[in-house]
């Protein structure tokens, strides 16, 4: 701890923190554009400059000073800082006037008005008229993607998008070309950016001149309301805020959650919002003569009603998609039970991963905060950059920490945004690995916080059980999983996929799982399921209770129609094991209700009616029978013990290569099959980024 | 006058032969060996004794900076860096020496060196400087095939030297935006602390110092701290190169004692003023960033760090720009503004905004076309720079201008006046063709 005076209170901080942030711990505001907690330090904005007290005549930036860099006074005194000294208000008046000067004025058609650090920072520390008389410098504008609008007259050069494309994104495709006053950022050839994470600029960019391109000129900041969530767009369960206006979503920002996603969220969960809007299910469909007919409730409810009393209970079968909340999971598993089936399954992909053998091998034990820990990191079957981008970021700073982090592939050699040692393809290296050959297993072995990932690219096939028996022997034998530390990780792609398994949305005794009810099913119902191959699904009723008409409506029977994951308060659990809950923004479209009330009034016509009305009767029942998903925001830990039967499993073993689920990023669900952005983003993917600028 | 025998820079006019065979004919290396067995904290201390200020402009005590090198290394090797990025409008000191005195640069960075535990020099050259390069590549060529550098030489210290050639941009001349560029990366000056002599080039512990600091310093030592402390005035002592540039009659470069006063400096060396002294307007001392003086406050000014910083400007690299009563003095100093406008990195704000507005100001200055308070404006613009900046161009950029404006504010009353008055000449109305 060091001990300084800010304006006069003495206080103590830790020894590593800079000038500002002792500042602001001293209860004093210090202004900031360059300088960001997440990104190394620019100092080039020097709109910080404070009064270090027997310093030089000169102001300091206190960004870039660290607290260590104080001398203390001629007899030991605690140094001293000042931040509302006449030198200190001239100093930020004369930087902000610099700023402005080459700054259009053109607060009223710019995105950013409203919450805009330089309009903030102007009216607070800067003056009121400008002594400026030439003319203002003009810069062209870039073309950087699809998603970042650049209007570049407005930037002040701090460089955070920079900063943060090359450190936490992983790309050198943004930078600041040219000097003095013709210095300009750009991606120099003018083409999209590659990254996953790209979006995020528009939040470090402290003025207008990064902003989003899809919510270019269409609301204002302070007429949305604000609504805090989650994201589902995949199992990371990123920390978000959906910002609505009336019914419509507007724009979806990130929250703050260090144990999560920082302050990061991927280019999917950032843009997806124009899908809420497009080929939205908003009244119930019943098929009549081959074709979907628009209906009433009751119409489909009475479709559903004969299809189940002429099927067979144990032909009656439910699948859950990758977009459901636990709440309605639970609701459509304890009515299929009621119906005398035990046909339920969450495990759309076919993954094999069996809630019987505990939490722990299923959940990504060392959890997204203990990446930052390890020391070697084995990634099996999965594409992290694709599968949780937030949580590659994650791997990512880890591996630019002043302490070597190895990391080992077995699967795809794809560009993980950091270096890795490519071991192999398919299981074979990975039984290898398990049988203690290999170079990489004594890296395992000797470091202090090993890890495993294992994605459900090495899961979801025909020999996924074995090939999770494989990395849970090898994690035992490797150490991973040793006292006071499980580097046992499993990485989902589904938001729904953990809470899935918690509440045991996977078959019964005797009861079939996906490949099984596809293949002779009397009656299906699909909750959001649409990454199925329907077409096995031959003779079947299906019913399908979601958003989006996908393949799953495009199959249907009956179509009931049910609330996206902005219109509903549900739980999901992340790939962690971490309960959250999303919040209602608005609601949803036309007829569409929340699914666990659709499955509740279809109870009712059923005659099997489901023992709660209202959401809290239905929470109260689920934390009853699964009281750790009452926790919000915990991870109940998974046991040891659970990865020691994992690896009991066994089996044959097959020559494929492993291939992550996710083909392409930005297409990955219902919701942004239908964003117009996410269509946009996915065809120039394809095409290798090659547009030309417009 | 210096006499003949004080001099350092023996060939500084490159009349002599230039080869390692002349500079030892002329007594370089000589005894290098010797030097270098009496140890680093001998050569340090004789160093500081000496009084000699770092010759690139700030004055800072070089034995004082070669001490602060860590003594034991941490792991970490540690360099020397030699700033011969000499790009100071009117400054042409160390061209002189790389083209025609390099062995004395050479035999300076090997002491240099050995004397701060360097593993190796890497001397940065400006961009421009081609034939400079070659022929200092062509005098570290020689040390090596003569084993008076690199690896198990004759002196009996390893020691390796590279020479850099920049890519011509004044900023590079800066120390740690010369350790960036070093690097490979853009030339933009870092935050300090951390200062080179902790994390300089590749993290490692690194002084940078000027040509001229390193190239005295074998004579200096070979000489004794005593004889150079003996020339000049208490607090700046020895010998310096003085750069005549401008309206004097010969202009030229010359080693003369430090504190040799601006008379006898343009009387002896530079054949007196264009037009006679009655004819001098005004004279900047130190190079394009130091402030511009007045005639009567300079003739009889003592030439050193002391004596400038007297008359309100500073010594800086003693490039001294002589200006006669032919010169329009404000579109002397706009044209300095331009030029550090052009030159500045566009890191940091003050800079990268002010620069441009100051030499659009005083380019309408120029003209007359502005108004009076513009004047006190600008002044106000150039204090807002000053201190402000990560490193020191901003304050190179404003001092110019508060030169100007201390010493010729009626000058520029004087355009502005000509110019209201003529605002309104009777010209025919110009009308549209229709």
């Amino acid at each position: 701890m060091a001990k300084l005076k800010v304006d006069g209170n003495e206080i103590d901080v830790p020894d590593h923190y800079t000038l500002l942030q002792a500042a602001e711990a001293g209860g004093a505001e210090v202004p900031r554009f360059c300088f960001h907690e997440r990104l190394s330090i620019a100092g080039n904005c020097r709109m910080c400059l404070i009064e270090v007290k027997g310093g030089p005549p000169k102001p300091a930036a206190s960004c870039a000073m660290g607290v260590r860099d104080l001398r203390p006074g001629p007899n030991g005194e605690a140094p001293e800082i000042f931040t509302n000294t006449p030198m200190v208000k001239k100093a930020r008046e004369g930087v902000m006037e610099f700023l402005l000067i080459n700054h259009p004025l053109d607060c009223p058609i710019c995105d950013q008005g409203g919450e805009c650090d330089l309009q903030d920072q102007a009216m607070a520390f800067g003056v009121d008229s400008s002594r400026y008389q030439e003319n203002k410098r003009a810069v062209e504008d870039k073309y950087i993607g699809p998603l970042v609008k650049t209007i570049m007259n407005r930037c002040i050069h701090c460089t955070r998008c920079v900063r943060f494309t090359t450190e936490v994104a992983g790309i050198s495709e943004l930078g600041l070309i040219g000097r003095g006053e013709d210095a300009e950022i750009t991606t120099y050839l003018e083409q999209a950016m590659t990254s996953e994470l790209q979006g995020n600029v528009v939040d470090l960019c402290p003025v207008g001149a990064l902003t989003s391109k899809p919510f270019a000129f269409t609301a204002r900041p302070w007429e949305l309301t604000k609504t805090e969530s989650i994201d589902v767009m995949d199992a990371v369960g990123s920390a978000i805020r959906v910002d609505s206006r009336g019914r419509e979503v507007m724009r979806i920002m990130p929250r703050v959650n260090d144990q999560v996603n920082e302050e990061w969220i991927s280019d999917k969960t950032r843009f997806i919002w124009d899908g809420l809007r497009t080929q939205r299910l908003d009244r119930p469909y019943v098929r009549r003569n081959g074709s979907l007919a628009p209906a009433t409730w009751p119409e489909a409810f009475a479709a559903i009603k004969d299809a189940v009393a002429k099927s067979a209970p144990d032909q009656i079968g439910a699948i859950a998609g990758d977009l459901a909340a636990v709440e309605e999971m639970y609701a459509l598993k304890l009515l299929i039970q009621s119906l005398g089936s035990q046909n339920v399954d969450c495990r759309q992909d076919g993954a094999a991963l069996d809630p019987s053998l505990g939490r722990g091998s299923y959940i990504f034990n060392p959890t997204i905060e203990g990446i930052e820990q390890a020391d070697a990191i084995l990634i099996v079957g999965a594409n992290p950059r694709f599968e949780a981008s937030v949580l590659n970021a994650r791997i990512r700073k880890r591996y630019r920490m002043t302490e070597p982090l190895a990391v080992g592939v077995v699967g795809e050699a794809v560009d993980l945004r950091y270096p890795y040692e490519p071991l192999g393809a398919g299981p074979e290296t990975l039984k290898e690995l398990a049988a203690g050959r290999g170079g990489f297993f004594d890296v395992l072995k000797n470091a202090k916080h090993p890890m495993i990932i294992v994605g459900q690219g090495a899961l979801a096939r025909p020999d996924g059980a074995a090939v999770l028996g494989l990395a849970a022997k090898l994690a035992e034998a490797a150490g991973v999983v040793k006292d006071g530390w499980n580097g046992f990780a499993v990485l989902h792609t589904a938001a729904a996929r953990v809470g899935g398994l918690d509440i045991g949305f996977v078959p019964g005794e005797g009861g079939r799982d996906v490949a099984g009810m596809l293949g002779g099913s009397d009656v299906l119902f699909l909750l959001g399921a649409d990454e199925l191959d329907l077409a096995k699904a031959e003779g079947a009723f299906v019913v399908y209770i979601g958003t989006h008409g996908d393949r799953g409506a495009h199959r249907a029977d009956v179509i009931l129609p049910a609330a996206a994951y902005t219109e509903k308060s549900g739980t999901y659990v992340n790939t962690e094991g971490r309960v959250q809950q999303t919040s209602r923004a608005g609601f949803a479209p036309g007829d569409a209700r929340e699914d666990w009330a659709i499955l509740r009034a279809l109870s009712d016509v059923l005659g099997k009616r489901l023992p709660f009305d209202s959401l809290a009767q239905l929470r109260a029942s689920l934390h009853q029978a699964h009281p750790h998903l009452a926790e919000i925001d915990e991870i109940l830990p998974g046991s040891v013990a659970d990865i020691g039967k994992a690896a009991q499993l066994g089996g044959a073993l097959t020559k494929t290569a492993f291939a992550s689920p996710v083909e392409d990023f930005y297409l990955t669900n219902p919701i942004a099959r239908a964003s117009a952005v996410m269509a946009e983003c996915s065809a120039l993917a394809r095409g290798g980024f090659k547009q030309a600028a417009e | 006058m210096l006499q003949d025998k004080d001099r350092i820079f023996t060939n500084i006019y490159g009349l002599f032969d230039r080869s390692l065979k002349g500079a030892m004919a002329r007594g370089q290396w000589d005894g290098t060996k010797a030097i270098i067995d009496k140890g680093r904290d001998w050569i340090i201390n004789e160093m500081k004794a000496s009084g000699l200020r770092g010759r690139g402009g700030a004055g800072f005590p070089t034995g004082l900076k070669w001490s602060f090198m860590p003594k034991q290394s941490d792991g970490r090797p540690s360099y020397l860096v030699v700033n011969a990025d000499e790009s100071e409008p009117g400054t042409c000191k160390d061209r002189d020496i790389l083209r025609h005195d390099p062995h004395t640069l050479v035999e300076g960075c090997l002491v240099a060196g050995f004397a701060m535990g360097a593993v190796a020099a890497y001397i940065y050259v400006r961009g421009e400087f081609i034939r400079e390069r070659e022929a200092l590549q062509r005098a570290i060529d020689e040390a090596y095939d003569a084993r008076l550098i690199g690896k198990d030489n004759i002196n009996g210290y390893d020691f390796d030297i590279y020479v850099h050639h920049g890519a011509g941009a004044y900023i590079c001349g800066e120390e740690t935006a010369l350790l960036e560029s070093l690097e490979g990366k853009k030339g933009q000056p870092r935050l300090k602390p951390p200062f080179p002599a902790n994390m300089g080039l590749y993290g490692c512990p690194t002084t940078v110092n000027n040509v001229e600091s390193i190239a005295v310093a074998p004579t200096i030592l070979r000489r004794g701290a005593a004889w150079f402390s003996s020339i000049g005035r208490p607090n700046n002592v020895g010998t310096k190169l003085f750069m005549l540039v401008g309206h004097v009659n010969t202009p030229c470069t010359v080693e003369e004692a430090m504190g040799i006063t601006f008379r006898e400096l343009v009387e002896k060396h530079g054949g007196g003023i264009r037009g006679g002294w009655d004819n001098l307007l005004a004279v900047i001392p130190g190079g394009a960033s130091c402030p511009v003086v007045k005639a009567e406050d300079i003739i009889d000014c003592p030439m050193d760090f002391d004596g400038l910083r007297e008359r309100k400007s500073s010594f800086g690299t003693a490039a001294v720009i002589v200006m006669d009563k032919s010169t329009d003095i404000v579109k002397a100093i706009a044209r300095l503004s331009y030029f550090f406008k052009h030159e500045s990195c566009g890191q940091c704000t003050p800079c990268r905004e002010g620069t441009g507005w100051m030499w659009r100001v005083m380019e309408r200055l120029v003209r007359g076309e502005a108004q009076k308070r513009e004047i006190d404006m600008l002044l106000d613009v150039t204090k807002q720079i000053e201190g402000h900046t990560i490193c020191a161009l901003g304050d190179a950029a404003a001092w110019p201008i508060q030169g100007l404006i201390r010493n010729f504010r009626p000058e520029i009353e004087r355009r502005i006046d000509e110019f209201t008055r003529n605002a309104h000449r009777a010209e025919p109305v110009l009308v549209a063709a229709e």
